[in-house]
């Protein structure tokens, strides 16, 4: 008995000592620091109560970025998992049933690669990429609309504030979805084939299968990218920070850039630690609330 | 002891560890250790005038952007000449704050910082957490050229001005840089244009280049900043150093000054007439550089690291050259030579460096004919030091530059908000300018909104206010 406890703390504990280490005291520390006025340049501070957090209510820049995280939580999961979901079925079981059975569409394998290059890339290699191809005269896209005589749309996306916010969440979408598909594209092999030829045999259409058959059998996949698309949402930073650093006008703006440079842009890392701690209780609200939402019972198979 | 481990002991020993260790591994640092560093100082003498102890080891951290690391190499080298017995360690990076931030907090900071680049870290910290060395020493130490000379009589005025706050001369803009419009002397000779001395003859002319099918002027929309630097630089030429004055003291209306208003709305009319290259309002310092240096812009505003930032897109006969901003009546306050030059590229000493000694020495061999030459020759830039550029062959767009420094006649002048006030200048006032380019607000609504910004800043108690003399 007394082997056996020991075997397992072997293992156990340099991973929970790593974990408390840098993950557990970081955060434990930005509960603390978010209390003090401290720069981040001394080791002086005070501690100032909750005055950064009612400073954070009152700061018109900090809602402005809540707000478009608000936006991207509740567009970038749906919009994902519908591409995905819709991908996925077609690779997977999106052909015509013939002799051997039900199969995606021709090139299946061909598509499972190409949407999830997105994913091999860097998300700074994706950023830089992104930004020149919105740029005005000599981005792809802009040469596309002008190739094909749509020289009204090309504008300059980036520079606009209508704009910015959707350039951003167009990147995001793209470089998700093919992750998504390949999950659940996954989750699709593990259905039986006889479901969908009995439901093909009933009469059901594409649609009809994907709705009554393939989404309830894989809501649990579903369910975890909701999560997982949930706190890319909330976060976004790197993608912004690099396409548009938040501009212009801080129009595509997020809280995790408004942390980023109130920490090392301003030197204010009390104040950056407090708009951490609120991220922490937002991203925890939206995790918990996510799960009770979508929560169902498991269809056995 | 048969002490087996219970699931309960052994989750209690794991919190107890983490409790620990996040005691231990605090980011903000031990208790303050009242200040006493153990500075390594030496005897001084005629040849060692801050008294810099030979052995002992010097650290230097420089940005590693436009200017590269080569040039600060050749000075390592020249100080480890002059002290053999001293290793200076070198290092390179473009997050200066990321990456020294930590070496602050914990007391043990490199001797020397080039404190540069989009990840600078901010000086109104630095400067309020008294983490920087006074190097007013410096300054009155005999230069390395002539002992008779003070360092301070070796800079280019405006140095001290723009590294001194309430003051006390903290940080050493190495590089010298000259702002203005730029052109290509080339496309005007072609064109029978010449550089506009007035405004009235710069909106003729803007009309002249439109007709001839080139967009006037582009700009970076991303750093719509670089555009409001001749509107604040035509605005001081207008009424005069005090309008600046007001600006970096955070004033009350002092954005709204009418000098201000008169010169946000001049180049307000740029964008009214459509003087401005359609999609500039999406593109970056490159892009916008790139696309003037293709041709299809014909002015620019800009500093003068622009053609070191452009050596390899500029076409070999462009020949690039930088005037004033044109002034905007017969009667401005300064004379139309007048320009906005100022140091760049600040150079610190942390207060709590080891070789604090060294760090000022460092700086002392910068500051030399041979290292500020050195410097131009390997970066294309002017330096702090007054006439090291001397019989360095330079390429059209510096010595555009120098031409431009004889004829200001030491009319030369800068603000200091964009220093003391970052986040002022780099998001408030590029969003602002942005927004007046584009025409969504009106030359007197991108006052108010500047000027709203600056009263927040003036407000906010978290930052420290300094006060322009």
């Amino acid at each position: 008995m007394r082997g056996k406890r020991l075997f397992i703390a072997v293992f156990l504990i340099p991973g929970l000592l790593l974990y408390a280490l840098f993950v557990v005291s970081p955060y434990a520390q930005a509960f603390q620091i978010s209390g003090t006025d401290w720069s981040g340049l001394s080791p002086s501070y005070e501690f100032i109560g909750l005055e950064n957090f009612r400073r954070l209510v009152g700061d018109g820049y900090f809602w402005n970025a809540l707000r478009h995280n608000g936006l991207l939580l509740v567009l970038l999961p749906v919009a994902t998992i519908l591409l995905g979901l819709f991908f996925a079925s077609m690779i997977s079981v999106g052909g015509r049933a013939d002799r051997v059975g039900v199969h995606g569409v021709r090139g299946a394998g061909f598509y499972r690669v190409v949407y999830f290059f997105p994913q091999v890339l860097s998300v700074a290699i994706i950023g830089v990429l992104w930004k020149e191809m919105y740029a005005p005269h000599t981005g792809m896209i802009n040469g596309l609309l002008r190739g094909v005589g749509l020289d009204g749309l090309a504008v300059a996306w980036l520079g606009d504030p209508r704009f910015a916010f959707w350039c951003v969440l167009t990147v995001l979408i793209w470089m998700n979805v093919g992750f998504y598909v390949v999950l659940f594209s996954a989750a699709m092999q593990s259905i039986p084939r006889d479901l969908y030829e009995a439901a093909l045999l009933d009469g059901a259409t594409r649609l009809t299968t994907l709705v009554r058959i393939t989404v309830p059998l894989v809501w649990d996949t579903i369910q975890v990218a909701w999560v997982y698309l949930a706190i890319v949402a909330i976060d976004g930073f790197a993608i912004v920070q690099i396409i548009t650093d938040g501009g212009p006008s801080s129009s595509s703006d997020v809280v995790g850039l408004r942390l980023y440079k109130t920490a090392f842009a301003d030197g204010q890392f009390g104040y950056a630690s407090a708009i951490g701690v609120a991220m922490f209780f937002l991203t925890l609200t939206v995790a918990a609330m996510f799960l009770r939402v979508t929560r169902r019972d498991r269809v056995e198979l | 002891m048969s002490s087996a481990i219970s699931r309960r002991g052994l989750l209690q020993g794991a919190a107890g560890v983490a409790a620990a260790s996040a005691l231990g591994g605090c980011a903000m640092g031990g208790a303050d250790d009242d200040g006493t560093t153990p500075d390594a100082k030496g005897s001084t003498s005629a040849d060692n005038p801050l008294g810099v102890k030979e052995d002992a080891p010097l650290e230097v951290v420089i940005f590693n952007g436009g200017f590269g690391e080569e040039y600060a190499k050749a000075h390592e080298a020249m100080y480890e000449q002059r002290h053999p017995q001293a290793h200076v360690k070198h290092s390179a990076t473009q997050q200066i704050a990321e990456t020294l931030q930590p070496r602050f907090v914990a007391g043990d900071p490199p001797d020397v910082v080039n404190n540069s680049g989009g990840s600078q870290i901010d000086f109104n910290g630095l400067v309020s957490q008294g983490a920087l060395t006074d190097l007013g020493e410096l300054l009155d130490a005999p230069s390395l050229d002539d002992p008779a000379k003070k360092v301070r009589d070796t800079l280019l005025p405006g140095i001290v001005d723009v590294g001194s706050y309430d003051g006390t001369f903290l940080s050493l803009n190495y590089a010298y840089s000259a702002y203005g419009i730029w052109y290509s002397q080339k496309l005007f000779d072609a064109k029978g244009w010449e550089y506009p001395k007035t405004w009235d003859q710069m909106i003729a002319l803007c009309r002249t280049i439109k007709a001839a099918g080139i967009a006037p002027w582009t700009y970076p929309g991303v750093h719509a900043r670089y555009l409001s630097w001749a509107i604040l630089a035509s605005a001081g030429k207008l009424g005069g150093l005090d309008v600046i004055k007001a600006i970096d003291n955070l004033e009350p209306n002092a954005w709204k000054h009418d000098a201000v208003k008169t010169a946000a709305e001049a180049y307000y009319q740029l964008a009214v007439d459509g003087f401005l290259q359609p999609g500039a309002e999406g593109m970056d310092h490159i892009q916008s550089q790139t696309e003037w240096c293709r041709g299809h812009a014909a002015f620019l505003s800009n500093g003068s690291w622009l053609e070191n930032e452009q050596k390899s897109v500029t076409p070999p006969d462009f020949r690039m050259a930088v005037a004033p901003t044109p002034s905007l009546t017969t009667s401005d306050t300064m004379p139309y030579e007048a320009f906005r030059g100022t140091g760049s590229e600040p150079f610190i000493v942390p207060a709590k460096a080891k070789n604090v000694r060294g760090g000022l020495e460092y700086l002392r061999i910068m500051l030399s004919q041979k290292g500020a030459a050195d410097f131009t020759r390997k970066v294309s830039s002017l330096t702090a030091v007054q006439g090291a550029s001397a019989g360095i062959p330079l390429g059209p767009g510096l010595t555009s530059v120098t031409k431009l420094i004889d004829a200001s006649k030491g009319s030369a002048f800068t603000w200091l908000y964009s220093s003391y006030y970052r986040k002022l200048e780099r998001e408030r006032v590029n969003a602002a300018s942005l927004e007046l380019f584009t025409k969504r607000i009106t030359a007197a609504q991108w006052c108010d909104k500047v000027q709203k910004s600056a009263d927040e800043f003036a407000k906010d108690p978290a930052i420290k206010k300094y006060k322009r003399a």
